[in-house]
């Protein structure tokens, strides 16, 4: 299958898995591994970012995966600024998914805090890849200032209920010039083949996986729907049956 | 190389090939069918070839359809008026196709502002608040100043000011736009680089790259609306219409503040021009270029002029249609003077506008003669 380019890196796996509410460092390592995911993210409050040894950084095999650090927690964008600046200054890693969250219950974007983070991050010469709300002009402004993907939630994060902004985000991939990753809210695999379908570039889960009975069965389960997703997307879909409503002819008065 | 230049090489639209046109002859009825039967109104180059298709000239009722509910959809049951005032018929291009082109010799005309002034005058009493500059290409007369002077005073007349002329630089659209000026109307012509050659033998507008890129430098000037087309008759016209779509594309994603709107020119007779045409091209391919550019882009303007019959326009407006203009003097001062000077164009529908109105009315749309304010941004 054709691989996901973002910035200048490319992808096989078209899963992105995040890397809260584990029971244990040892269950979070083994789904990863068995999700397939070359892209894991990381909250910055909650590792040591300079210190490999750090339990949660340990247990993700950086050969084989990107570390994204975010910047949840941030409430505003320039908090979101500072804290990408810290990461990159004590890891070298100049990517960072943006997430400005000042509601502290459901954790919705900051659409305004967000555009003028990104704007300030890009000019830093950092890959940012932010967190809104399935809001298509917004995405279009991020895009304009040049980040590398557009991450919309599917519905609020944690809460799986899927994808209950699926209008708002076909419009997005429609419209879009950079990668769409659909983010927060899904809850099943059938969710993620669904948004896959739609033509998504990518998903990422956490949640569902994290707090599933089995973590890694379940991270098997996402990668298989992604791919499934995927693959029906290039298939092109079948139609739902639609045959044109008779009415008065339209050509008819066309000749031959 | 532009980046859209660019595009159109790496999808080799940017010269016609057989190759091309194989692969569209070849196209079946059930990949038409298949097309079809998706949700209308997204593009895909895979979907406008098969629409575009011999084959899918079969089906052109169910694509008529289609169109027709698409377009209401998304535009309700209106249709814009808008008219075309010309200034000036002088031009220092050889277009071989045009009637102004500076190797004919007749009188010229410009208007000064007054003259314009007064045309104006008399396409606003007919009800018009959508008005279009049109001019050859006489950059001497025809400037930046001058453009943005008459934009401002018919202002007083009009809601909305837009032009066909030759391509500004970014500063000069600009001034245009600040001037109260918010759409652009500019053709390739043709999107095929020899045909391209052929027919533009001299002149600034021989350069090919320097057109193509115009539209991008209007969109980043801030204009409202980019009016795209070719001149059908030039070249083979479904290999045109995949260019035309891979330039709205382009535009539409990248500049998203303004809207793209599709005409559809077909080559007239014209005073002063002996040219024979290879590819012109007939009401059923037009009609079928419209839809098929519908079905693919559902939020376009589609847009008809005067060069087209009244039993065609009649149709068409129940079809996909979004604008249209009428009364239309296609020569400078052919509003309030008697004497007739040189027209670009013999026009087909001469019918004047309120006949017009009336005709949109029997097909169940309604006329709608303003649906901007240039005070919004100037
Ligand atoms: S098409 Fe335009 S540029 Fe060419 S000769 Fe006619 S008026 Fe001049």
């Amino acid at each position: 299958m054709e691989k996901l380019k973002i910035a200048d890196k490319e992808f096989t796996s078209r899963l992105f898995i995040g890397t809260g509410k584990y029971s244990s460092n040892a269950d979070m390592a083994k789904a990863i591994d068995a999700s397939g995911s070359e892209m894991v993210t990381v909250a910055l409050r909650r590792v040591d970012i300079r210190n490999e040894n750090d339990d949660m950084l340990a247990a993700v095999d950086r050969d084989r995966c990107v570390l994204l650090p975010n910047t949840s927690g941030a409430r505003d964008g320039e908090e979101a600024v500072r804290l990408a600046r810290l990461t990159r200054a004590a890891s070298g890693i100049n990517w960072v998914k943006l997430e400005v969250t000042p509601d502290p219950y459901y954790l919705l974007p900051d659409g305004g805090e967000t555009l003028k983070a990104a704007e300030t991050l890009v000019n830093d010469g950092f890959v940012v890849l932010p967190y809104i709300n399935a809001d298509p002009i917004l995405a279009k402004k991020l895009q304009d200032v040049g980040t590398a993907t557009v991450m919309p939630l599917a519905s609020p994060i944690g809460s799986n209920q899927g994808l209950t902004t699926r209008a708002a985000i076909e419009i997005i991939i429609e419209q879009a010039t950079v990668p769409v990753v659909v983010d927060a809210g899904l809850g099943l695999p059938s969710h993620a083949a669904e948004a896959m379908e739609m033509g998504a570039d990518a998903v990422l889960v956490n949640t569902a996986i994290a707090t599933a009975g089995d973590p890694a069965a379940m991270a098997e389960a996402f990668k298989l729907a992604t791919e499934a997703g995927r693959t029906a997307y290039l298939a092109g879909k079948a139609a739902i049956s639609k045959t044109a409503n008779a009415s008065s002819p339209l050509t008819g008065f066309l000749r031959d | 190389m532009s980046e859209f230049a660019q595009i159109l090489r790496d999808k080799k639209l940017d010269r016609q090939s057989p190759d091309t046109s194989t692969m569209i002859d070849n196209i079946t009825t059930d990949q038409v069918r298949r097309h079809l039967a998706q949700p209308p109104g997204r593009y895909s180059i895979d979907r406008l070839m098969a629409l575009l298709s011999p084959a899918a000239s079969e089906l052109l009722e169910e694509m008529a359809q289609q169109a027709r509910q698409l377009t209401i959809q998304r535009f309700g049951r209106t249709v814009q008026m808008y008219a075309p005032l010309y200034v000036s018929n002088v031009c220092v291009n050889s277009c071989l196709y045009c009637g102004f082109n500076c190797q004919t010799e007749f009188s010229r005309t410009r208007l000064t502002i007054d003259q314009a002034v007064k045309d104006g005058k008399v396409i606003a009493s007919e009800g018009f608040r959508h008005i279009l500059l049109v001019s050859g290409e006489d950059t001497k007369y025809v400037t930046n100043d001058y453009l943005a002077e008459l934009a401002q005073r018919l202002r007083e007349d009009f809601s909305s000011v837009s032009i066909e002329i030759y391509p500004l630089d970014e500063a000069g659209y600009k001034n245009c736009f600040d001037a109260g000026i918010d759409g652009v109307t500019l053709y390739q012509e043709t999107y095929d680089r020899d045909t391209y050659e052929r027919y533009h033998i001299a002149g600034p507008k021989a350069d090919y790259d320097q057109r193509l890129d115009s539209y991008d430098r209007a969109a980043r000037a801030g204009m409202r609306r980019l009016g795209l087309g070719v001149l059908l008759g030039l070249a083979d016209w479904r290999q045109e219409t995949l260019a035309l779509a891979e330039h709205a594309a382009y535009l539409m994603k990248k500049y998203w503040r303004s809207q793209v709107s599709f005409s559809f020119p077909r080559l007239r007779p014209a005073p002063h021009v002996a040219e024979e045409y290879e590819h012109l091209v007939g009401e059923r391919e037009l009609v079928q270029m419209m839809i098929a550019l519908r079905l693919c882009f559902a939020d376009a303007g589609i847009v008809l002029s005067t060069r087209e019959s009244a039993e065609l326009r009649n149709n068409a407006v129940n079809l996909c249609v979004t604008r249209i203009s009428a009364g239309s003097k296609t020569n400078p001062g052919g509003y309030s003077e008697e004497d007739d000077s040189t027209e670009q164009f013999v026009i087909a529908d001469d019918r004047d506008p309120s006949e017009v109105a009336k005709m949109i009315k029997r097909a169940g749309r309604e006329a709608v003669w303003k649906d901007w304010d240039t005070s919004f941004t100037a």
